[in-house]
């Protein structure tokens, strides 16, 4: 998974063959694992890490090394690079993975909890990254804000409610079958926001548990939070965008397949886009429709 | 049955009796009324619980109160935001003391609270209440169903403040089966209260114009949600038909309510100025102030439609014109979000929790070592700083005064001039009379003189002044050591400030 190529050169050095590896390189792989366990710490702004970047990309063994260390921890290296710097994340069960429990207490308890926090994580990924080459550029930076990612999937659960209004369906859900409720009702019936006696944001609402997901990210240098409109806005990170394309989309969708939803065409992964999504050219070709 | 916790009740008479299932169609229509009734509940509520409340309160009518409440909302809903909370707290008050006038302010107050904290259902994680009901699947088997709903809401504003919006439902509560177009509902509306009108029947006229509003108010609120979702997703809004056939509709009907209800105004004001009875006169005149409310929303909304179409080219160019680039992997919202939203929540739960778990990155495990954890538990709580870092104190420069009168001669000269209204003077007299108390004096009031020989008129009209100074020249030449010129005659204009106030409110 590790890339290279944004900083191969032409006179890349070749590693002198045959060199043993001496504990002190050990100690060096080691510290450049250390530093990717640091998100936040930039590049740019510390020399030593600067420094076990550039040996890592020139000198193979090392970089070998390195991600033996990485992989030893129960850590998987996205990317190497002076903009992500060691970019890696943790292996599922290892003992760096953040587990549902240790984030929301009340998730473990409550599957509709559970449910919201893990879409609310998947919603500010879809909102920082809303089209397809946005997640594949390398040099694009997404926005976000609380309440916009709120009122995004808002917005979806009211179509997806509008839908089943046309179809005639009595969509309220049968009353001792929690499990079968269609999860976009779980949001819709979440209150977005509510006043506490402490001027907090109420941490059970949407937008609480939005905000908990962005405060998050944040943490896991993922988010940089920009400004305090719309209940605080955040652009993303290199780091970000490595995890929601490598990791968090791809396991996401293996889960989808499994249980049968999204139509697979053939071996590679090109996905059918789904229903009502893909209409670009219509509003390429909607013009002025409204001044006639 | 609606109450917050309970939600396992049903009501014995909805299923009591043996009833043959009379199929899907004729069920739909009772399920609708079962719901339709649920949204009443919270109200009736109120009333059956306030007996639980610690003290005295049955005096109250709570079903009342909250239908004032909601009333409340509903008319101060804008376009942005929603009602302010105290707001609303304040506005019931007056309705909550006369129920019981020697309580006290703050039972009041408590009352006022009780009764918002309940419409919106603190207590409940969800904000909102449930009903439970039953229905007749297509196969005959009898299920029961949870209604979720809301009346009063809480959205986010700016900066973090919480507002209040009333929903759907509780504008169904509030204004009775408004489950029709809107559009066709409010034109029947006018037409109800234009007919009212020309009879001379103005109490009906208040009702129907009240609804008019409402129904105003729930017009833009459709219209606002689907601006803000073109805002966020140009491909989420169908911009070939309906958004451009709503907003041609929407700017159509602004257009057609504005003279409609410019045309009812004139009217109402004949009805207020011809009227002899005083009744029919107040009546008028609140008339007035809600339609003319209505032409302010009517505007807004317009406003709002002009900007949709900018907004629309600039999304579009920032969304759909860019380079396109090789596209590989993931559409986020087309692949995972839109398919996992329509799934039973326990499959999306699987979906969602790999995102969650491949997604949040890491964290390093904190690791304690029992010496630090000693220092740890042993360390005084650091103060927190409640009023932050001290200001510096401000090195201030005295500017030299350089008036060219003090303030005790503006003083004296204001004094001067201060003329009972019955009895102008001319300015000589005055000059003369100032240069006794002070040499320096008459430049001033020769100032004063010239000024008020223009007087500032609007703006004492604005600012309600009951009395404003002016000066005429009549030819007289005036006979002065220091000053040349013509003799003015200075004297004060009362003003009628009650009947320029009303006029203020007539023009705005």
């Amino acid at each position: 998974m590790t890339e290279h190529v944004e900083w191969s050169e032409p006179e890349a050095v070749a590693a002198p063959a045959n060199a043993p590896v001496t504990p002190a390189d050990a100690a060096d792989a080691a510290r450049l694992v250390a530093f990717g366990l640091q998100p936040k710490l930039q590049p740019a702004r510390d020399q030593e890490y600067a420094e076990l970047l550039r040996r890592y990309r020139e000198d193979p063994p090392f970089a070998r090394l390195a991600d033996a260390v990485a992989a030893g921890l129960g850590l998987v290296v996205l990317e190497v690079s002076p903009r992500a710097g060691m970019a890696v994340t943790a292996a599922e069960d290892s003992v760096f993975a953040v587990r549902m429990g240790d984030y929301a207490r009340r998730a473990s308890a409550d599957s509709g909890d559970r449910f919201l926090h893990g879409l609310a994580h998947l919603a500010v990924a879809a909102m920082a990254f809303p089209r397809p080459e946005d997640l594949a550029d390398d040099g694009y930076i997404g926005r976000v804000s609380v309440n916009g990612v709120d009122a995004f999937v808002r917005q979806a659960c009211r179509r997806l409610e509008e839908r089943a209004e046309e179809q005639g369906e009595n969509t309220d859900p049968a009353t001792d079958a929690p499990g079968l409720e269609a999860a976009w009702r779980i949001w819709a019936r979440r209150s977005s926001t509510g006043a506490t006696k402490d001027a907090r944001r109420l941490a059970g609402s949407t937008t609480g548990i939005v905000g908990k997901a962005v405060a998050f990210l944040t943490d896991s240098g993922f988010l940089q939070r920009t400004g305090d409109d719309g209940g605080g806005t955040y652009r993303t990170t290199a780091r970000y965008q490595l995890q929601v394309r490598d990791m968090a989309g791809s396991a996401a969708m293996a889960e989808l397949l499994e249980l049968g939803i999204v139509p697979v065409t053939d071996g590679t992964a090109t996905l059918l886009p789904a229903e009502d999504t893909d209409d670009l050219e219509l509003a390429a070709g909607a013009g002025l429709p409204f001044h006639s | 049955m609606t109450s917050p916790a309970s939600t396992d009740s049903v009501p014995p008479q909805l299923s009591a009796g043996p009833r043959p299932a009379p199929g899907p169609a004729a069920d739909e229509g009772l399920a609708r009324r079962l719901r339709a009734l649920a949204c009443t509940a919270p109200l009736h509520d109120l009333d059956v619980r306030k007996a639980n409340l610690a003290g005295e309160y049955t005096v109250y009518g709570m079903a009342e109160v909250a239908l004032a409440a909601i009333d409340l909302v509903t008319l101060n809903m804008d376009f942005d935001t929603g009602a302010d909370h105290d707001q609303i707290v304040a506005r019931l008050i007056p309705r909550i003391a006369a129920q019981a006038p020697r309580r006290p302010v703050a039972e009041h107050e408590r009352v006022a609270r009780w009764v918002l904290e309940n419409l919106i259902n603190v207590g409940s994680v969800d904000r909102g209440f449930r009903a439970v009901y039953g229905t007749f699947a297509p196969d005959g088997s009898y299920v029961r169903r949870d209604y979720d709903f809301k009346l009063i809401e809480e959205v986010p504003g700016y900066g973090g403040s919480v507002y209040l919006r009333t929903t759907d439902e509780a504008v169904n509560v509030l204004v009775g089966a408004l489950d029709t177009d809107v559009t066709s509902a409010q034109i029947a509306a006018e037409v109800k209260l234009e007919v009212l009108i020309s009879r001379g029947r103005l109490a009906d006229a208040q009702l129907a114009a009240e609804q008019a509003r409402y129904r105003t108010v729930q017009y833009s609120e459709t219209l606002r949600k689907a601006l803000d979702a073109t805002r966020r997703n140009v491909r989420a809004v169908d911009w070939l038909q309906a958004v451009p056939d709503m907003i041609a509709e929407a700017l159509d009907h602004v257009a057609d309510r504005y003279r409609h209800e410019n045309a009812i105004l004139t009217n109402i004001r004949k009805a207020r100025d011809e009227s002899e009875d005083p009744e029919q006169k107040r009546r008028a005149a609140e008339l007035v102030d809600i339609v003319k409310d209505c032409i302010r929303r009517h505007t807004q909304l317009q406003s709002r439609l002009l900007e949709a179409g900018p907004l629309f080219r600039a999304e579009q160019d920032r969304q759909a014109f860019a380079t396109p680039m090789t596209t590989s992997g993931i559409d986020l919202y087309g692949h995972l979000v839109g398919p996992v939203l329509p799934l039973p929540v326990e499959q999306a739960l699987r979906v969602t929790d790999a995102f969650f778990a491949h997604g949040t990155g890491l964290r390093t495990p904190v690791a304690v070592r029992v010496g630090d954890l000693v220092d740890l538990l042993l360390t005084p709580p650091l103060e927190r700083e409640h009023l932050g870092a001290e200001m510096p104190e401000p090195d201030l420069i005295a500017t030299p005064d350089d008036s060219r009168f003090s303030e005790e001669q503006l003083a004296s000269a204001m004094e001067l001039l201060d003329l009972p209204a019955d009895a102008p003077r001319r300015l000589s007299g005055l000059l003369a009379e100032a240069r006794r108390r002070d040499p320096e004096l008459p430049y001033l009031v020769a100032l004063l003189a010239v000024h008020a020989a223009s007087p500032p008129v609007g703006t004492a009209y604005r600012q309600g002044e009951e009395k404003l100074l002016f000066a005429v020249d009549d030819g007289t030449e005036l006979d002065d050591p220091e000053f040349g010129g013509a003799d003015l005659i200075v004297g004060t204009a009362l003003l009628d400030a009650a009947g320029m106030a009303a006029g203020r409110t007539e023009a705005a």
